[in-house]
């Protein structure tokens, strides 16, 4: 139940970045999630669609880029998904394995509109 | 549409109040730890039995983020000053409770914080805090799966304590199992065995917690 603190601070990035490029509207933000970040996409909709009533992000689609999380074998160079229930190198059998992605968490990008919108 | 690229840590502000934390702690030159586990993992007891062991020798204050004051009832009667961060059912600690709290301590008279997250193997992982170092405690009875299952907790410790070693024979315990999960995750982590009731491995710990309060007590040290 995090995600609601989450969902503040993306809220208030998305609209320091729209108010400094003086966007009318924000129409979608991408978010990037990685694998062990642990964040549920329904869960920050759900309280996007509350916090973000009455600002220019009000009905903004959000869209989740998931990054599965990678591992690399030291011993053969071998890159591959996490699996949960062993961590070993699917080629070599190696132990000798390390995370290499997974972690991200960070707004990308926004979409939005400039121009004011009774031009519209 | 126009599309404006970003690129922003959501947790920014969390981060950037969990940097200003870290400079109180390190102008006050002590040493903070944030102590996370699951529900019953053993956080309560490591705390107390530091305390004991401690407590002639070093200034020790705890912040307790619960949501009844039962945990910090049993501090407080040790002599040692808390302040407690009603979650009112927070998955977690994050740094603005951290920073509003820290007003109802005397930073300076303090050698080492204790901050007892909320019980949780999930969510307290995202959240920097400003402390020193992130110790975790898992303990034998949750299994030797924990790593596997919960690798954000255990890639981000800078310290693992795993609990109730005493119970390793009978909970059929793979320690080699479980080790090898944390290596993978976070490569040559400080690892120490420990049993809160019996008291072994607790010296090892101790040993460790002397050195890093020394380390810190001048304000030199920086991030680990």
């Amino acid at each position: 139940m995090h995600e609601l603190s989450i969902t503040q601070s993306l809220l208030d990035i998305a609209l320091r970045h729209a108010d400094e490029a003086g966007a009318t509207r924000i129409n979608e933000l991408k978010i990037v999630v990685g694998e062990l970040s642990s964040i549920i996409d329904d869960s920050v909709q759900f309280y996007w669609d509350m916090i973000s009533h009455d600002t220019i992000a009000e009905g903004a689609l959000l869209t989740f880029k998931r990054i599965p999380a990678a591992l690399r074998c030291d011993d053969c160079g071998h890159e591959f998904p996490l699996n949960r229930e062993q961590f070993t190198c699917p080629a070599c059998g190696s132990g000798k394995i390390r995370v290499t992605s997974g972690d991200e968490f960070y707004l990308e990008s926004i979409d939005v509109n400039l121009e004011p919108e009774s031009e519209r | 549409m126009p599309e404006i690229p970003i690129v922003e840590n959501i947790l920014d502000a969390n981060d950037q109040l969990a940097a200003r934390i870290r400079i109180e702690f390190d102008s006050a030159g002590l040493l903070a730890l944030n102590l996370m586990a699951s529900p019953g993992g053993g956080k309560t007891s490591v705390i107390l039995k530091t305390i004991e062991a401690l407590k002639d020798d070093v200034r020790i204050g705890v912040i307790d983020g619960d949501v009844v004051p039962l945990d910090l009832e049993k501090i407080a009667e040790m002599g040692i000053p808390v302040s407690l961060i009603n979650t009112g059912g927070n998955c977690h600690l994050d740094a603005n409770m951290v920073y509003s709290a820290l007003p109802s301590l005397d930073l300076n008279a303090l050698d080492l914080l204790i901050i007892e997250n909320v019980g949780n193997l999930i969510c307290p992982a995202a959240f920097s805090l400003g402390v020193h170092y992130d110790v975790v405690i898992a303990s034998v009875p949750e299994g030797d799966d924990k790593p596997y299952k919960y690798p954000a907790m255990f890639k981000g410790a800078d310290v693992l304590l795993l609990n109730k070693m005493d119970l390793e024979d009978y909970m059929g315990f793979r320690v080699d199992y479980f080790r090898h999960g944390v290596e993978v995750l976070n490569p040559g982590l400080t690892f120490f065995p420990i049993s809160c009731r019996t008291g072994d491995g607790f010296d090892a710990w101790l040993d460790w917690l002397r050195t890093a309060i020394k380390a810190y007590s001048n304000g030199q040290e920086t991030t680990p």
